[in-house]
């Protein structure tokens, strides 16, 4: 198979202006990845600075609650800057460093990753700026004032539908004038080749403590792993973990908006609005009308608001090695409401999405079974969205106060 | 080898030609028309007719927003297929080309799309995010059909590259003058014609210098080192600002010495 290829996805479509970045780009990471010492370091920074090898918790309460399997969680959100994106972000730190590189740019969305990718630049001490959608600015104002405060330059972007695959675009747009300083530092398993394959590499460090995890806790493998997918890489990462165990299967959760008919959705491998495309460099399953044009995508979480999905999880969904499935934005909050009160565990909206999934197989469970949810990031960071999405009465009043407060001034 | 010959022809009796560019249905298609008959009876030699796509990752804000705006007036795929069959006919001494993304293709099935393109008389394809590794097919389907894949050199391409990439073409070369998207100024220095001389000895296709080049200076300073000069924001602008009548003498005034 040509390289940077899964099955029929993937590819390298970039402008002319790229391929010297790419080629070195490649040849960095082909190093690195050969480079035993590359990964070991890795693994010390991420244990030193972020937490890891984050837990795998065993949910008992949710798991007498649905009377099924033995509910794990994977415990991404105890990363530092609260989600998986921080293993990815370090990973192309390091790899920066190598390449002698002293400016970093990247996309966001609902700004996990903007702010992951600013923590990193302010520890490794590169330049940073950060491409963000104007629509996705007002929504996520916190994490643009950590951007901010963390020396990023957050650069609004008033483009197309103002969101992430824009932001992407215009990201691309300062990486074909600035390639020779700057590194452009993809958040997911997308864009062209090696990103998809770098990124998953580093996400893979999930899946192997994960695997690890379970046959201590549990005794043996899991029958399900469950995973929300934006762009994939917090599922690619811990699907790698199980991939080559054929009995465990693997679920990935999209984005089912506000149901699938509504067309308002972010569901490219359930339902029927998604077909194969080329975008933002790579080919894979997209959002996109008759002609190829990409349409407005929606999500309660702003992290899996996109139009494409990863190269290898389209792959992984044609052999049926991965299953898909799609919770909807009301699913969503009655998840994360239960998981709060039972566990005292807030997931991010993102990662909500695969807890849905998991109560509706749990009961189909037997005790002696065991599957893991990935929570791939924290909720309570994300206050604003998430008391916004509940509706919550005496937050509002608490903002209006505030707003009241600051307007007199 | 048509567009090539038209093109080597032409050089017999202009010391440079024009290519200008625009985007389908923006600001509407008869504006266009009356862009491209301006553009005709001043004497350009290719036009690029865009296509818009909602995601136009190598264009600057000027080409995005008028793709963004055509699609939001509602322009489709077919609407631009049938207006540019209408504009070769009208205007036979043109060469006209499409200029889109790989997307807008590969949706429209590729072998549909040249076909339609070769019957309807385009002369040739210019897709920025289709580099020769993943459109080797693509591209021979093109050559087959009469239509020429139009491949890029840009300041970042190794000689080695450039030799590659030139394999993979016909009619002539499109030359990125500078880094970045469309819509920034490109100045003539030393760095420029040094690249231009490296780009000569890679291909016996003619050259033909885009992004940035929008004044009879910047064409004068092509003269002898390019064989076409490409006009792309600069006309959008142009009629933004001042309506479609200007671009006749626009165009003309760019090849006066
Ligand atoms: C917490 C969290 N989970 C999931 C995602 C979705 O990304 P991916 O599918 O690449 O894991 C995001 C993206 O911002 C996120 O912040």
């Amino acid at each position: 198979m040509k390289k940077g290829y899964f099955g029929r996805w993937g590819g390298t479509y970039i402008p002319e202006v790229l391929h010297q970045t790419f080629v070195e780009l490649r040849q960095a990471y082909e190093d690195a990845r050969r480079d035993p010492a590359f990964w070991k370091e890795y693994v010390e920074l991420m244990g030193n600075y972020s937490c890891r090898p984050t837990p795998l918790t065993l949910a008992e309460n949710l798991s007498r609650h649905f009377g099924g399997g033995r509910i794990f969680i994977k415990r991404e959100d105890l990363n530092h800057t609260g989600a998986h994106k921080a293993n990815n972000v370090m990973g192309q730190g390091l790899l920066v460093r190598r390449m002698g590189k002293k400016r970093v740019i990247a996309e966001t969305g609902a700004g996990q990753h903007g702010v992951a990718t600013a923590t990193m630049a302010a520890r490794f001490g590169f330049e940073c700026t950060i491409y963000m959608g104007e629509e996705d600015v007002a929504r996520q104002r916190p994490n643009v004032f950590w951007m901010e405060k963390l020396g990023a330059t957050v650069v609004p972007v008033r483009d197309g539908a103002r969101t992430l695959k824009d932001a992407i675009n215009e990201a691309f747009r300062d990486w074909v004038t600035s390639m020779d300083e700057t590194h452009y530092v993809f958040g997911t398993v997308c864009g062209p080749h090696p990103f998809p394959e770098m990124v998953a590499w580093f996400q893979s460090i999930i899946g192997q403590e994960a695997r690890q995890q379970i046959l201590e806790q549990h005794g043996r493998l899991p029958e399900r792993v469950f995973a929300c997918v934006g762009g994939g890489s917090n599922a690619m990462g811990i699907f790698q973990g199980f991939l080559e165990d054929a009995d465990v299967q693997l679920v990935g959760v999209e984005a089912g908006g506000k149901g699938l008919d509504t067309g308002e959705h972010a569901s490219r491998m359930v339902g029927d609005t998604a077909a194969p495309g080329v975008a933002q460099g790579y080919r894979s399953m997209f959002l996109q009308d008759e002609d190829g044009q990409m349409l407005d995508t929606h999500s309660i979480a702003a992290g899996l608001d996109y139009v494409g999905i990863s190269p290898i999880l389209a792959d992984l969904g044609d052999s049926g090695r991965v299953r898909f499935e799609a919770a909807t934005d009301r699913e969503v909050l009655d998840a994360l409401t239960l998981t709060m009160r039972t566990e005292g565990i807030i997931p991010a909206l993102e990662s909500a999405h695969a807890f849905v999934q998991a109560f509706k197989e749990a009961p189909q469970m037997d005790d002696d079974q065991a599957l893991i949810i990935n929570m791939s990031g924290r909720g309570d960071k994300d206050i604003f969205t998430i008391a916004h999405a509940f509706d919550d009465p005496s937050w509002k009043e608490f903002i209006i106060r505030r707003g009241e407060e600051y307007s007199k001034r | 080898m048509k567009l090539q010959s038209d093109l080597l022809h032409r050089l017999e009796e202009k010391p440079i030609l024009l290519m200008t560019h625009l985007v389908l249905g923006y600001p509407s298609f008869a504006t266009n028309r009356e862009v491209i008959r301006q553009m005709a009876d001043n004497g350009v030699d290719c036009i690029e007719l865009q296509i818009p796509f909602s995601e136009p990752m190598a264009d600057g804000p000027v080409i995005l927003k008028a793709n963004q705006d055509a699609l939001a007036a509602g322009v489709r795929v077919r609407d631009c297929l049938e207006f540019a069959a209408e504009m070769v006919a009208a205007h036979p001494r043109v060469n006209f080309l499409f200029m889109t993304y790989y997307n807008i293709v590969f949706r429209h099935g590729e072998e549909a799309f040249l076909e339609h393109a070769a019957r309807i008389g385009i002369r040739g394809t210019i897709i920025p995010d289709l580099p020769p590794e993943e459109g080797a097919d693509l591209h021979r389907r093109s050559s087959e059909l009469g239509l020429a894949p139009i491949m890029f050199f840009t300041p970042t391409s190794t000689d080695s590259r450039m030799r590659e990439v030139a394999d993979q073409g016909q009619g002539f070369i499109y030359v990125v003058a500078r880094r970045g998207v469309t819509g920034a100024p490109t100045e003539m220095d030393a760095g420029l014609a040094e690249y231009l001389g490296r780009c000569r000895r890679a291909t016996d296709l003619p050259l033909a210098v885009g992004f940035g080049i929008s004044r009879r200076e910047d064409v004068a300073m092509l003269t002898g080192r390019a064989d076409m000069a490409v006009i792309g924001t600069a006309t959008i602008r142009l009629v933004d600002e001042q309506g479609p009548s200007a671009v006749g003498p626009f165009i003309a005034g760019l090849l006066k010495s």
